[in-house]
């Protein structure tokens, strides 16, 4: 018994550390309807501001938790000022898109600041533990508790008491209407990132010192368990996020308890996941919802996508073909190789973001189930790689879409949020289900590619056997959008409701293209398996999946060509410029971020 | 295929409820094959909930809807546009992205071969196959829907065919409102709702749109009209069924309707009404 109760603490314990990341986030969506990405890298910055002053500066702990929460307000407000305000008037993708951007810039400067390397970051109170009925609680625990029941009570009379507080309420009720009555949405907006941020950062702190180690994985972790929290408790409720957080706490704690520690995540996605799909308002919400208001604006930005004429496209596709022949460095046909391998990916990536308007941020998992397919195809039962690849494409389709077909009658950011879960999902089904994929010590000695018999060894050989597949997907693309279900899909993506109205039924077709598209990524990750000889659960992860979105975005959204040409220049230019890979992310994440900001519609524009 | 005389469309009771509010309020309605019924009330009166019940847009909290004799209450909009009912919005809700002509096509969707078949999982299988393979047969259908959605767009004149290229974001307000309603012919509706059709037309805009109304219900098109311009009401309409906060108020031929008391005090009881505000602005 006693150690339920200790189970019981905690899970109320990290609830109330989610509570203040998810706190957050429910006070910006309440706002401006904006799930900010970015929620868990302030959270990781929090941490690392702590470590600092904890560490170095030496800092007694009321002070650093004032210190904390300061300098992760300022960044809160930066991001606000300099990364969102700006896009006020552009495009409902634009802001989603510019929180993963500024999620990636932030992650990537701790990292490059601190090293990829955990630290300890020590707790600063006494290490006794006291007997609480028949568990155990220490100091810290009551440090969080007291630090999340104080904010909660500021913030409480901060929203019911003050002016500021009023117009926050009267924004999240009703945005036109109280810009009407004279609130300043922007001051509303600059005092909610405020808020958002310091809880998160103080969050963070109180997490690093809770589990006495901080590294920058931490981010993506946070901002996901913030999202299921707040979305459990019903997006931009406030209230409901506090209890949506200590509910997903207990649910963590005691899948733990039963399961193991590895299954921590998972439970907490498959709540995310149940939830969405049986109340996507919300456990507190009513039962029926009235429906969404029309929607104003476009998805993806318009424009006049720059036309290519064939012939260029085909002398253009002929260089690439004959370049092998060519006397080029073994480096440069590497390189290319992944492109393609990327561009094979974009590919789906910019028919179902880009076409069909569903931002998947999970993409990669599509990846990791054509490569797992193929790999143990090829290994365990002899098929031909050929076939394998083929079938993992097959799989990745069928699988693909079975698994994100909860995420079908979600609309907007929630897909995203969706899209991220069920990624993660895959890659720990991956990590815990030993007897299939091998858990997480992987796959090895996968055969390489080889066609009709033939190996491909030769990095000429798998050149073309990367591009030629490229090539093929790309022109199968190319027919699908000048058939009927292009414009069906591009109907839907620019209003669902009108769509609906004229027989666009959307589980149909969100599941074509995800079909399409799954088998485009699912192959791409089958080719990968077999060229990497080995892969494992982290393999095909959350960076490749906006990797591929900065590709697309940078492409064009929809855009064949231009997935094709975006996969090319991320993957190409680093190399050109000789830039150190650890600051390739960093970089394109600012590329996502000024694309965002200046050419939403990207290089050869939206289709 | 219900009896004879039945009426095409048929509302019994429909309700529906956001929170405390009640949007529509026990309405009834019976609109007869080729005619005209128009529904006339205050902003907010709850017309424009009424005609997503129809649609399937929202669900009712009570109440029926039959069309041709068949109950169709809470059916999909999907199913309901199979059907042959084609709506437009009041707030207009084309695809921006997409062309004149493709969001025209759209219109049509239902009438494709290639989504008829409604087996599960292998019905959109042939869909996409037949959409890579292309045969002569999805090309022809193709071309003559093209021709088709040429004609549909030439009764507006030279209005919307010069653009049938351009993406519709581009396009003026009142042709993406043109555009919306030749979206609905192109499903070849038997029934059309229009959702405040001229809202933000000028006078002869107008009169061009009253024209047309006019001439699709002369061919024998059933259509459910909601508009604030009475003038126009008067002219086209069969019946004029009055709602004021969800209820009707007053029912019967327009004239009649005009002059009843409960109807010209719920329009000054809310004091500017939409009639007011848009004849004025226009
Ligand atoms: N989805 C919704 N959720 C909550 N209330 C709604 C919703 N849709 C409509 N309402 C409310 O229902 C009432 C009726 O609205 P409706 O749009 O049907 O009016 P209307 O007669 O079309 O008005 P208008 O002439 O302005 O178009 C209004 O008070 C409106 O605020
Ligand atoms: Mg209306």
């Amino acid at each position: 018994m006693s150690s339920w109760l200790d189970y019981t603490i905690n899970g109320l314990i990290v609830g109330n550390v989610y509570a203040l990341v998810a706190v957050g986030l429910a006070l910006i969506f309440g706002v401006s309807r904006l799930i900010n990405f970015a929620q868990g890298s302030i959270y990781l910055v929090g941490a690392y501001i702590g470590w600092v002053a904890v560490v170095q500066l030496h800092t007694p702990l009321p002070l650093t938790i004032i210190f904390v929460a300061v300098l992760a307000a300022l960044v809160g407000l930066i991001i606000e000022r300099f990364g969102l305000r700006p896009l006020q008037n552009s495009v409902r993708i634009a802001p989603l898109l510019a929180t993963i951007g500024i999620s990636f810039v932030l992650d990537q400067l701790v990292m490059l600041t601190f090293s990829p390397n955990p630290r300890a970051l020590p707790s600063q109170l006494p290490d006794v533990r006291f007997q609480v009925g028949g568990g155990t609680i220490g100091p810290l625990d009551l440090l969080i508790a007291g630090v999340g029941i104080t904010s909660a009570l500021l913030l409480f009379v901060f929203l019911r008491y003050t002016r500021l507080g009023w117009a926050v309420r009267a924004a999240s009720q009703d945005r036109d209407a109280a810009m009407q009555m004279g609130v300043d949405v922007n001051r509303v907006n600059q005092t909610v990132f405020g808020i958002a941020a310091a809880l998160g950062g103080v969050s963070g702190l109180l997490v690093g010192m809770y589990y006495n180690q901080i590294d920058t994985a931490m981010s993506l972790q946070a901002t996901l368990k913030g999202v299921v929290a707040e979305v459990v408790g019903g997006a931009g409720n406030v209230p409901g996020a506090v209890v949506g957080s200590l509910l997903l706490g207990l649910v963590e704690s005691y899948g733990v308890a039963v399961f193991g520690t590895s299954y921590r995540n998972l439970f907490a996605f498959l709540l995310l996941v149940v939830v969405l799909v049986l109340r996507p308002n919300g456990l507190f919400a009513s039962a029926r919802q009235a429906p969404p208001e029309p929607l104003t604006g476009t998805f993806i930005a318009p424009s006049r996508p720059v036309r290519i004429p064939r012939w260029a496209l085909a002398v253009v596709t002929a260089a690439f073909a004959v370049l092998p022949l060519l006397p080029v460095s073994f480096y440069m046909l590497q390189t290319l190789i992944n492109a393609w391998l990327l561009g094979m990916l974009a590919l789906s990536l910019t028919l179902v973001a880009g076409t069909i308007g569903q931002v998947s941020l999970g993409h990669a998992a599509l990846l990791a189930i054509g490569a797992y397919t193929s790999a143990l195809l090829s290994l365990t039962l002899n098929v031909p790689v050929g076939l394998a690849i083929i079938s993992g494409g097959l799989m990745s389709a069928a699988l693909g879409t079975i698994l994100i077909s909860p995420s079908f009658r979600l609309r907007g950011h929630y897909v995203s949020i969706a899209t991220l879960a069920i990624g993660e999902i895959v890659s720990l089904v991956i990590l815990n289900w030993e007897g299939v994929t091998r858990g997480p010590i992987g796959i090895s000695g996968i055969p390489p590619l080889s066609l009709f018999g033939y190996d491909l060894i030769s990095p000429a050989s798998v050149y073309w056997f990367a591009f030629a597949v490229m090539v093929v997907l790309a022109l199968l693309q190319a027919r699908l959008l000048g058939s009927h279900l292009g414009r069906s899909f591009r109907a839907i993506r620019d209003d669902d409701i009108a769509a609906r109205a004229y027989g666009l039924g959307l589980n149909r077709y969100k599941s074509l293209a995800f079909i399409f598209g799954g088998f485009a990524a699912g192959v791409s990750g089958g080719i990968a398996a077999h060229l990497y000889s080995y892969i494992n659960h982290e393999t095909f992860n959350t960076q490749q999946s906006i990797l591929a979105l900065t590709v697309v975005i940078l492409g064009g959204l929809g855009n064949v060509v231009g997935a094709i040409v975006g996969a090319v220049a991320l993957v190409g230019l680093p190399e050109v410029f000789r830039i150190a890979a650890e600051y390739r992310i960093l970089i394109y994440g600012i590329v996502l971020l000024l694309l965002v900001r200046f050419r939403p519609q990207g290089l050869l524009g939206t289709i | 295929m219900g009896q004879p005389h039945a009426p095409l469309l048929s509302l019994r009771g429909l309700t529906r409820r956001f929170g405390g509010l009640t949007a529509v309020d026990g309405i009834d309605l019976d609109l007869a094959k080729g005619g005209l019924v128009s529904i006339i009330g205050p902003n907010g009166a709850g017309k424009t909930t009424l005609f997503n019940l129809v649609t399937g847009l929202d669900r009712p909290d009570a109440g029926e809807v039959r069309f041709e004799g068949e109950d169709i209450t809470g059916l999909s909009p999907e199913r309901l546009a199979g059907r042959g009912i084609a709506r437009t919005f009041q707030l207009g809700r084309v695809f921006g992205n997409l062309s004149v002509m493709d969001n025209v096509l759209i219109g049509a969707h239902t009438r494709l071969r290639a989504v008829k078949p409604a087996v599960p999982v292998i019905g959109p299988l042939l869909e996409l196959g037949l959409a890579l393979l292309r045969p002569a047969s999805v090309r022809d259908e193709e071309e003559r829907l093209r021709e088709e959605v040429k004609a549909i767009l030439g009764r507006f004149g030279e209005r919307l065919l010069p653009r049938i290229d351009q993406p519709a974001y581009s396009l003026s307000y009142a042709n993406r409102r043109r555009v919306e309603i030749a979206r609905a012919l192109a499903l070849k509706p038997r029934l059309l709702l229009l959702d405040e059709p001229t809202a933000g037309m000028n006078p002869s805009e107008t009169a061009e749109m009253q024209a047309l109304v006019a001439e699709l219900k002369a061919e024998g098109l059933t259509i459910l009209l909601i508009e604030h311009k009475l003038e126009m009401v008067m002219r086209l309409s069969d019946r004029v069924i009055v709602m004021d906060e969800g209820k009707k108020i007053a029912e019967g031929p327009g004239e009649e309707v005009r002059g009843d008391p409960k109807v010209i005090e719920a329009y000054l009881g809310h004091g500017l009404s939409g009639g007011a505000e848009q004849e004025s602005a226009a």
